[in-house]
Formats: C-alpha cells, sequence, structure tokens
C-alpha cells in the first residue's frame, strides 16, 4: 500500500523527486501535451491561437498546484472556512456586479486575471464539506445535525451559481459535496430518497424552472433527430466526427469535421470529438486510460488516508475531476444533454484548468501528509 | 449494506454505536462503490466509443463526406432553337450572374441593399427582388442580376464572405436575337416554380442558373432543349466556403429544335404589323411549312427570363393590344368576307355552276327582310368570279339560300376552320363553325334565315384563328389537304389528300387573283414585282352593330377587323397566309401587310426597304419602341405598380382566359343580321408607296346610318371615299 512505488529508494534518483507521485503525474503531463497536440490541430495546424496559451496556462497552474501541495496540515484545517467565505463573497459579488452593470455575467475582473468563482467554488465546497465531517462527532451521523450544517453550505452556493443563471456548476458543485456526504456516513435511504425525489421533480423543474434554452437541450437529448440543424446539431456533428474516425482515425491534422467548421467549439467542449476523428478509437482508448490512471491515484489516495478530514477531502477532490471527465464525454458521445463542461487538460480554457489543477493539489498535499506521517490507524 | 439505524423508537440506542470505526467501515465500502460506478462509466464510455467508431463508422464516414463535399450541378446549356436555315431564334450567351438562396441569408434586406448597390441596380429591381425573396421557398434560387461584366463580377465575388446565400457564377443565359418578334412564337425560360419543381422533384431545377421553358416552344421542346447537367465536386465549409475543387464533369448540351420557320421574314413580319394589333401568318404550301407566325405587339422574352418584373408586367397588361396574348392560336375573329373562296368551293361541290348569275341591286329581299350588300348601288349581274373579286354579298346569301348551311360548314371545317392542327404549340383555339345542329345545342334555337346569311360572310357565330385562315388558304390554292407543320423532322402530311377538282381550283385561283390584280377590292396589294402575281382575298369583320360604331373611327375596341389571305404566285402556288389586324378599321388594314411580306419573300431588299420608310415615321423597330415604352412607363409608374400573379402559370392562365372571353366579343351581335360594312375601295390603283394603316383614319364622309341594319340597303354611303 505504499504509494511511492515508482523510484522508491532507487538512489539514482534524487529523493525529491522520486517522491512525487508520478503515477499521476505521468498520465496529466501525457494528456496535457496530447490535448495540445489536438488544440494545435483545431487552430487550424498551428500553435496560436489555442495550443501555445494551453502549454502556458499549465505552467503556471503547476505551480499553483505545487504550492498547494505544499501547504501544511494546520494552515489546511484552519483556512478551510475563510477560503470557503472568500469564494462564496465572490460569487456574491458576481451577483452584485451582474445587477449593476445589467445582464448576467460568471466572472470577476481583477486587472488583467478575470477569474470565475463558481469554479472555485468546486474545489472550496469540498474542502467545507471534508472539514465539516471531520469535526462533526461520530455520534451525530444519522441525526439532522449532520445533514442541514452541510446541506446549507451546499445550498448557498448553488443557490447563487442557478442565478448566474449556470445549471452545470451547479449540478457539478452539488455531485462533489453530495459524494463527501455520502463516504461521510450519512444514512444510505436518505440518499435513496432524495434521489427520489429528484426524479420525481424532474418534470416539474423542466416545465417551470429551466430557461427555453435549457429546455431545448434536454428536449434535444431525448430526441436527437427533432432538431437536426437546431439544438441537436452539435451533438449530431460531434458523433459524426467520432465515428467517422474509424479504429485509427484521419490522421493528425487531417480531421474535415473540426478544419471545415462542421463541429462547434472544437478546442473547448467538442475537443475530444476532434481528436476521436484524428486519432480514432485508439487516441479515445488511450485518453480513457489516462483518466482511468488519475482517478484510481486518486481513490488510492483517498483510501490511504490516515484521517477523515484527509480521506474526505482527496475522494472529494477525485469526484469532482471525475464530474469533469464523464459529463464532457458522455455529451460528446451523445449520452448526455450538450453542457458548457470541458474535457479536463484537454479542453482550452483557463477555469476548468484552474479547477483541476486545485482538485490535483490538493490530492497531492493530502499524497505527502500520508507519506510524511504514514501512521495507520482509526483515529481523527 | 444494511440499514441498521434507519428508525423506529429505538434509534437512540443504535446511534450510540456509531463511532470512528464504523465511519471508517463505511467509508472504505462506499468509496469501493464509488470507485465501482465510476469505472463502470468508464466501461461504459470505452463500449461507446467502440460501437460509434467500430460499428458505426461506415455511416458516420459517410456523413462526415456529404458534409465535405459538396455535389454542385453545372446547368446544362439549353439546346438552340433554329429556324429552317439554321440560323438562331434563341441561343446562349455566356455571362456572370448572381443568384440569392433565400434560405441561406442571413439579412435578406440588408444583403439585397448591399448587391443593389454592388451592382447598380434600379429601385424598381430591388423591390421585385425583395418581393420575390419574401415569398420563395427555401429551395428556390433567386435571380438578382444576369448579363454583368467582369468588374461587377468580381466585386460581388471578393465580398462573398460577408454576403451569405450570394452565388455569383459564370454560366449562360438563353438570348433571342430577335427579341419580341418571337415572343409569341418561342416563349421565354425562367427559373423553375415551387409548383414545377413538386412536379419534377429534379434538384437541376433549383440550381441556382437554372431555367426552364415557361411559354411557348421553349416549354414544348423542354426535354430535348434541357440537356445533361454537368458536376462540379467540392470540398466545402459549414459555412458553404469552397475550399478547393475535387472533381468536374462537364455538361451535354441540350439538342437543338430546328423550326420551319424563317426567322428572317418572321422578324420582318412582326416588324411590319408596326403600331397595329395583329398577326401574320405564312405557309409554303408546298410542304405545309410554317414560315412565319408574327403576332404583335409582343413581349421582350430576353427580359422575361429573370422572372417578369412589376412593371413590365403592369405595362403588358394595362395595353390594351394583349402584349401577352398569343394572336395567331389565341386571336379568334370572324373571318369576315375571307371565307367566300370557300363558299365557293362548296357551291360548286353543291352542284352551283360558277357562271350562273345573280343579280346584284344592293340587297337580297328574303321574305319580309332586305339583306344589303357592302355596296348599297349594287354590282348588276355577278357570277361566281365576280362575286368573289368584288366580294358580292348578295351573290353569296342567294347561292348559300340554296344549298343550305350543312354543305358550307361540312367545306369550312375541310377547309381547316373549327380544326385543332398537330402542331407543338403549348395550346390552340380551334373556334366554331356553326350550323343547325351546334346552334340547337349550344344556344337551343332554331337555325334562322339570317344565321346563314351571316356565316356566308364570315360573321355571326363563326370564328376562327389566324392559323387557321392561313391553311384555308394553302388549301384553296393546292386544293390539297395541306397540314402545316413547326418543325422541320415532321413529315410533310396532306399532300396526297385531295380536296378539290383541278378546273375548280384554278377557277377560285383566277378569281382570287382579281381580287387583287383584277377588278377586285385589294388593288393595292398588288406585288411590286414583275411577273409575280398574288392572288387574295379581303374581310371585313365587324364585332359591334352599325349602331354603335361606324367601324371605322371612334374607340379602338369597336372597329372592325381588317383580314386578308393570299397565296402567291396565283397560278403555281407556292406560298400562302394571312394576315389579321385586330380592330384596323377594315380589310385595308391588312393587305399591305401581306403585300410587304410577300414582297420580302420574293425581293427581300425591295421588302425592307418599304418597311425603313415605315419604321421611320414610327419611331423605330418594334423593340426599340418596346423599350422606350417601358423606360417612360417605369419613369411615370415605377413606384406604384401592383406586384404580378406569382406563378408565370398564373399570368398565362389569365391571358387565356381573357383571350377565350374577347372571342366572344363578336357573337354579342350574331343574333340579328350583320349588314356588311364598305370594302376596301376596289377600284383605286395599286399604291406606290405603301400607306401605313394606323387604324387613325378619319371618319368617312357620310355619317354612319343610325338605323336598323336590315334598313341599310337604303341609306348606302359612298364606296370611293372610304379612307384606308
Amino acid at each position: 500500500m505504499n504509494s511511492s512505488t515508482f523510484g522508491g529508494s532507487t538512489s539514482i534518483i534524487p529523493a525529491p523527486i522520486a517522491r512525487q507521485p508520478w503515477e499521476m503525474m505521468i498520465p496529466v503531463l501525457l494528456l496535457t501535451c496530447f490535448g495540445g497536440l489536438v488544440l494545435y490541430s483545431a487552430g487550424g495546424g498551428s500553435m496560436e491561437p489555442f495550443a501555445t496559451s494551453h502549454f502556458i496556462r499549465f505552467a503556471v497552474f503547476m505551480v499553483m498546484t505545487a504550492i498547494i501541495a505544499a501547504m501544511p496540515r494546520e494552515a489546511m484545517r484552519v483556512l478551510t472556512y475563510p477560503a470557503y467565505l472568500v469564494v462564496l463573497l465572490m460569487l456574491l459579488g458576481v451577483e452584485v456586479v451582474g445587477a449593476v452593470g445589467g445582464g448576467s455575467q460568471r466572472w470577476l475582473e481583477f486587472g488583467p486575471i478575470r477569474i470565475q468563482p463558481s469554479e472555485l467554488m468546486k474545489p472550496a465546497v469540498v474542502l467545507a464539506m471534508a472539514r465539516f465531517y471531520e469535526t462533526l462527532p461520530s455520534g451525530m451521523i444519522g441525526t439532522w445535525r449532520s445533514l442541514v450544517p452541510a446541506a446549507g453550505l451546499i445550498a448557498l452556493p448553488i443557490g447563487l451559481v442557478l442565478m448566474q443563471p449556470d445549471l452545470g456548476t451547479s449540478v457539478a458543485i452539488a455531485f462533489g459535496g453530495v459524494v463527501v456526504m455520502f463516504l461521510a456516513g450519512l444514512p444510505l435511504w436518505w440518499f435513496l430518497l432524495g434521489g427520489g425525489s429528484l426524479v420525481a421533480a424532474a418534470p416539474l423543474v423542466y416545465f417551470f424552472a429551466l430557461r427555453d434554452y435549457q429546455r431545448a437541450r434536454v428536449t434535444t437529448f431525448l430526441d436527437p433527430e427533432s432538431d437536426p440543424l437546431g439544438a441537436g446539431y452539435h451533438i449530431a456533428q460531434s458523433k459524426i466526427a467520432i465515428g467517422s474516425g474509424g479504429i485509427f482515425g484521419k490522421g493528425f491534422n487531417e480531421g474535415t469535421q473540426s478544419h471545415l467548421e462542421y463541429l462547434p467549439e472544437p478546442h473547448t467542449d467538442f475537443v475530444f470529438a476532434t481528436m476521436a476523428e484524428e486519432w480514432g478509437l485508439m487516441g479515445g482508448l488511450f485518453v480513457l486510460a489516462m483518466y482511468s490512471l488519475i482517478l484510481w491515484w486518486g481513490t488510492k489516495v483517498s483510501r490511504d488516508s490516515h484521517d477523515r478530514f484527509c480521506a474526505l477531502l482527496a475522494a472529494g477532490a477525485t469526484a469532482t475531476i471525475f464530474f469533469y471527465i464523464a459529463i464532457n464525454l458522455l455529451m460528446v458521445m451523445g449520452m448526455a444533454p450538450a453542457k458548457g463542461i470541458p474535457l479536463p487538460w484537454m479542453s482550452h480554457g483557463g477555469s476548468s484548468m484552474m479547477t483541476n489543477m486545485i482538485c490535483i493539489g490538493l490530492l497531492m498535499m493530502v499524497n505527502r501528509w500520508n507519506q510524511n506521517a504514514p501512521r495507520r490507524g482509526l483515529t481523527n | 449494506m444494511k440499514l441498521p439505524f434507519s428508525r423506529g423508537k429505538g434509534s437512540q440506542r443504535p446511534a450510540k454505536v456509531i463511532n470512528a470505526s464504523i465511519l471508517h467501515s463505511t467509508f472504505e465500502r462506499r468509496s469501493i462503490i464509488i470507485g465501482t460506478v465510476q469505472g463502470g462509466i468508464g466501461v461504459l464510455l470505452a463500449a461507446r466509443l467502440g460501437y460509434l467508431a467500430i460499428a458505426e463508422n461506415e455511416k458516420y464516414r459517410l456523413e462526415s463526406e456529404s458534409n465535405r463535399v459538396n455535389l454542385t450541378l453545372v446547368p446544362p446549356r439549353r439546346g438552340w432553337i433554329l429556324d429552317r436555315n439554321g440560323a438562331p431564334l434563341a441561343s446562349n450567351r455566356a455571362d456572370f450572374r448572381v443568384d440569392l438562396i433565400p434560405e441561406r441569408l442571413a439579412d435578406p434586406e440588408g444583403t439585397i441593399d448591399q448587391l443593389g448597390a454592388l451592382l447598380g441596380l434600379e429601385p424598381t429591381r430591388i423591390a421585385d427582388i425583395k418581393a420575390k425573396v419574401a415569398e420563395a421557398r427555401g429551395f428556390q434560387p433567386v435571380e438578382v442580376a444576369s448579363g454583368l461584366d467582369f468588374e461587377q463580377f468580381a466585386a460581388v465575388s471578393v465580398r462573398l464572405p460577408d454576403l451569405q446565400g450570394v452565388v455569383p457564377q459564370r454560366g449562360f443565359s438563353r438570348f433571342y436575337p430577335t427579341a419580341s418578334s418571337v415572343g409569341h412564337l418561342i416563349g421565354y425560360v425562367g427559373p423553375a416554380s415551387a409548383e414545377e419543381f413538386e412536379k419534377d422533384p429534379n434538384p437541376l431545377l433549383v440550381t441556382p442558373g437554372y431555367k426552364i421553358g415557361k411559354d411557348g416552344l421553349e416549354k414544348q421542346f423542354e426535354t430535348d432543349l434541357r440537356g445533361v447537367p454537368g458536376a462540379r465536386r467540392v470540398e466545402v465549409t459549414a459555412g458553404g466556403r469552397i475550399i478547393r475543387d475535387l472533381e468536374t464533369r462537364e455538361d451535354v448540351q441540350g439538342q437543338p429544335v430546328r423550326l420551319t420557320i424563317d426567322g428572317p421574314l418572321q422578324d420582318y413580319a412582326a416588324r411590319r404589323i408596326g403600331l397595329e394589333s395583329g398577326s401574320v401568318v405564312v405557309m409554303d404550301c408546298r410542304s405545309g411549312d410554317l414560315l412565319c407566325m408574327a403576332s404583335m405587339p409582343s413581349f421582350d422574352p430576353n427580359s422575361f427570363s429573370d422572372g417578369i418584373g412589376g412593371v413590365e408586367y403592369a405595362m403588358l397588361r394595362e395595353d390594351e393590344r394583349v402584349p401577352l396574348r398569343n394572336k395567331v392560336l389565341k386571336g379568334l375573329y370572324p373571318p369576315g368576307s375571307t371565307v367566300k373562296p370557300m363558299v365557293s368551293m362548296a357551291l360548286m361541290q353543291a352542284g352551283v355552276d360558277p357562271e350562273e348569275t345573280v343579280f346584284c341591286g344592293g340587297g337580297l329581299r328574303v321574305g319580309n327582310r332586305v339583306f344589303g350588300c357592302w355596296n348599297r348601288r349594287g354590282h348588276g349581274a355577278v357570277n361566281m368570279a365576280k362575286g368573289i373579286y368584288q366580294s358580292c354579298d348578295v351573290y353569296f346569301y342567294s347561292m348559300a339560300q340554296r344549298v343550305g348551311m350543312d354543305p358550307i360548314a361540312d367545306m369550312a371545317r375541310r377547309c381547316g376552320m373549327g380544326q385543332e392542327f398537330p402542331l407543338p404549340v403549348t395550346s390552340q383555339f380551334y373556334g366554331t363553325v356553326p350550323d343547325p345542329a351546334w346552334k340547337m345545342k349550344k344556344w337551343g334555337r332554331e337555325w334562322q334565315t339570317f344565321d346563314t346569311v351571316n356565316a356566308t360572310i364570315g360573321q355571326g357565330y363563326m370564328l376562327s384563328s389566324p392559323l387557321q385562315l392561313a391553311v384555308m388558304a394553302s388549301r384553296l390554292a393546292t386544293g390539297r389537304h395541306v397540314m402545316p407543320r413547326l418543325t422541320l423532322d415532321t413529315k410533310p402530311k396532306g399532300f396526297d389528300n385531295i380536296d378539290f377538282p383541278a378546273e375548280q381550283v384554278e377557277y377560285v385561283r383566277q378569281a382570287m387573283s382579281d381580287v387583287v390584280n383584277g377588278p377586285g377590292t385589294a388593288g393595292r396589294a398588288r406585288l411590286p414585282i414583275d411577273g409575280t402575281l398574288m392572288a387574295g382575298k379581303t374581310g371585313t369583320a365587324q364585332v359591334v352593330s352599325l349602331s354603335i360604331s361606324n367601324g371605322k373611327s371612334g374607340p379602338w375596341k369597336y372597329r372592325d377587323h381588317g383580314l386578308f389571305i393570299f397565296f402567291a404566285p396565283y397560278d403555281n402556288p407556292r406560298y400562302a397566309g394571312a394576315v389579321v389586324i385586330e380592330h384596323g378599321g377594315g380589310s385595308g388594314a391588312a393587305y399591305p401587310i401581306a403585300r410587304d411580306v410577300m414582297t420580302f419573300l420574293f425581293d427581300p431588299a425591295k421588302g425592307l426597304d418599304a418597311l425603313k420608310t415605315l419604321e421611320a415615321g414610327w419611331g423605330g423597330t418594334a423593340q426599340q419602341r418596346l423599350e422606350r415604352r417601358y423606360a417612360a412607363y417605369a419613369a411615370e409608374r415605377g413606384a406604384a405598380v401592383s406586384r404580378p400573379p406569382r406563378s408565370e402559370a398564373a399570368i398565362f392562365d389569365r391571358v387565356e382566359a381573357e383571350a377565350r372571353v374577347a372571342a366572344q366579343q363578336s357573337q354579342g351581335i350574331a343574333n340579328e343580321v350583320i349588314a356588311p360594312r364598305p370594302e376596301a375601295n376596289p377600284s383605286s390603283s395599286p399604291a406606290a408607296a405603301a400607306n401605313p394603316a394606323t387604324g387613325a383614319a378619319p371618319a368617312p364622309a357620310a355619317a354612319p346610318p343610325a338605323v336598323p341594319p336590315a334598313d341599310a340597303v337604303t341609306t348606302a354611303t359612298t364606296t370611293g371615299s372610304v379612307p384606308q
């Protein structure tokens, strides 16, 4: 169960390097490079405008990840709730700026940097939830005190994000939070009841809460043929791109769907389709394998954790990354409604890369703690 | 997983059991569940990916190809329409053109305005295009302009990225060298309408720049003329931008159609009609070839090819001379005295001796009614020949009383009246040959004496088209059952079918020659060519009773029709034909035209000289006058016209319906005796200078009688002063 199997005690590789979790780092690096290659093609066979900034962002966020990974345990415990509060206030700020400026927006601007607080909220919620269940006495699990504060921690940001309105991110935040609650040991029937009522409420939400364009996405998902040139067009073209790639693809830079502009958003939401058209089934399986390795490692970090906070935090961070991957891939293959959710490390876009790198940073942090204190026990 | 702590009164006790150890094992179990779910979704994704990429690869590769590759049809060059000597009546001209695909337009108004500015289109044209785009169904291309020069074409081409839905291309457009002269005969081409596309869902029909025949021979020979489209495979983006050519196949031009029409003659006849409204038909009576089927005024088929514009349509609609009606086939007129040679044949067949005379004292009394001759002073003793060349009505009244109506009606049909001919035309009217059975069926009334009287002078219910009159002239001239033909690939027909004995034919030929060359009614029709004598017969058809109009002046639509049938040379007929001038004020409007047309046939230079002089007086050729009128009309009324009907079919259905109504006009007076008007001056010498029959003749010296027609015999007007 030793996590640093790679390199181990080999004397050739210096210890600080050998200590890094290469079984995750290598897949992430490979995916990022592969993503850059696909973006090079999506940019019409050029590093500009996508590939260069993709690599630069990755480098910048790698530094940020290293800083997070170096955080000491005590500082993390102290900072968790303040961080949650700051992000919550930023979300509120988005609403205020939006109300003043007129019209909806999703970001805040600090000089040249544009931050999307709803993205930061995904890891922030996971942190806060992990912290909450860490401090909650075991005996209270199963009582209302184990549910209401946690539900509040999730509901507040979701409410604010829904007002933007951004259904996809709301669901992502909820997903991370609910996974932590599930792993914290809340009674199973609460989840079954919650899931059941969601299914029951779905028609009501569909008819009364969704906006027209959101409703169109759901309708199109259920019946893609209903509007082949409108809302269904994106998914139809994505399936054509993936299906026409075959086993080995059309070849690098030879994708017609992406190059001739049939594929919408070939560099963001549909980057997987762009890739699959040129690299075929083999490319797709490679990407799936890389994601499996990363998620496998995340799960392992979580299970190797020595305390509740670490375990829940690592599991929540892994679930957040998983949510991106799963929804994006289900969407491009025509199995989920079209959503503005990018594919980690491959899509061009700063916000999602930041979120994913924060999650990786948190996982590396937990991993380091686990290595530094290889104490196996059941205590807090 | 069990639910030990779920509910029940005893929940307080088990709750105490929860400790860190239990929570940790719950975590372990649940993280396995979550990991399994994640793995499951991973497997699902891999399976789905494999399904799309392997099982459905074929389908999606095809769809990707059909996205990428755009097959553009190249409209085939249309087959030419040639005259009998191989000269083109309809050809193709290479040009640059611009079309719109309405469904691809993001901003129709803006794009059309921008194109209008680039190409310098007139405001009325821009309004037409906007209206067409608004009512077009998505797939129909709308023509913006054709015949552009390269600079204009290039100006549109370079702005193409901003002009979505605009298709500039090099192509061919239809060209009619003699323009309005062949308008009714050839028809015109235009983009297929939605109805036509539904009938024939060939993608070629909605290819920008492709035109189909809309009327006349263009429509009739559509399948021959169409040809096989070429194709161009190009790689395109989703936005329709062409990346590169992949493959090109040349088009195959449509088959030419060779007509029996003599192009120069057709043009000459059309121009010679001048300011009048009428038609000229000339046939080769040795083969039945139709050499000329001119109907004027007409439209310019060149300007119809991009659709009939609002201003143009309004101008043509408002003209009482109905430029949209093909008068050769769809003009029906009482034939007037032109039936007399035919009636003579009927009389001879019924056993009447041509030398038997009838005394004409200006009228014929039958019972208590008097039927007047056009010559109120009477012709004296009249035999059949004199009856023809002096057009004596009394001779025919009297003889027709003897033989009855039926032999005359049979003969009329045998000569082509009331008949439809096997010609490749979109429609032809076949008129009326009345007889007692017909009248009983149609009107439910007994045949009256005056009906026979009216019919023998080609009035009353009798109606025929100029084509039928020309066929009648050929059959009288040759004695054979000549059938007209319009294309060179059909066989001449009817020549082995002898209608009349040679001596009867010769008798009538001589009498008809005397109409022109002897003491007849059309002396001024003599050909100015030595040794070539033309035979003919005049006719004047009343359309309203004498009490409404004298037939020569007053409102145009009340004036008499002028008719003339002819053949030449009289003793060995080569050409035959008919001229009908609507409301020309009498036969004097018709036979000078026949004379000049025949002169042109035998001596083109001499014919053209006569025409040049006339056209100088009229203000240019028919085409020049049409263009000038259009410009004036557009300047005056341009903004205020109403839209034309959406489809050409609707336009021509309306024109045809109106033609049927117009043909009924002369039947309004069929229920009474028609007092023939004084004919053209029979004693005038052949005029050296052609006299344009403009129809603006002054009123005759003597006022028309205001008494009932039956009594007109007593109020004879002078015959010598009838102006032409």
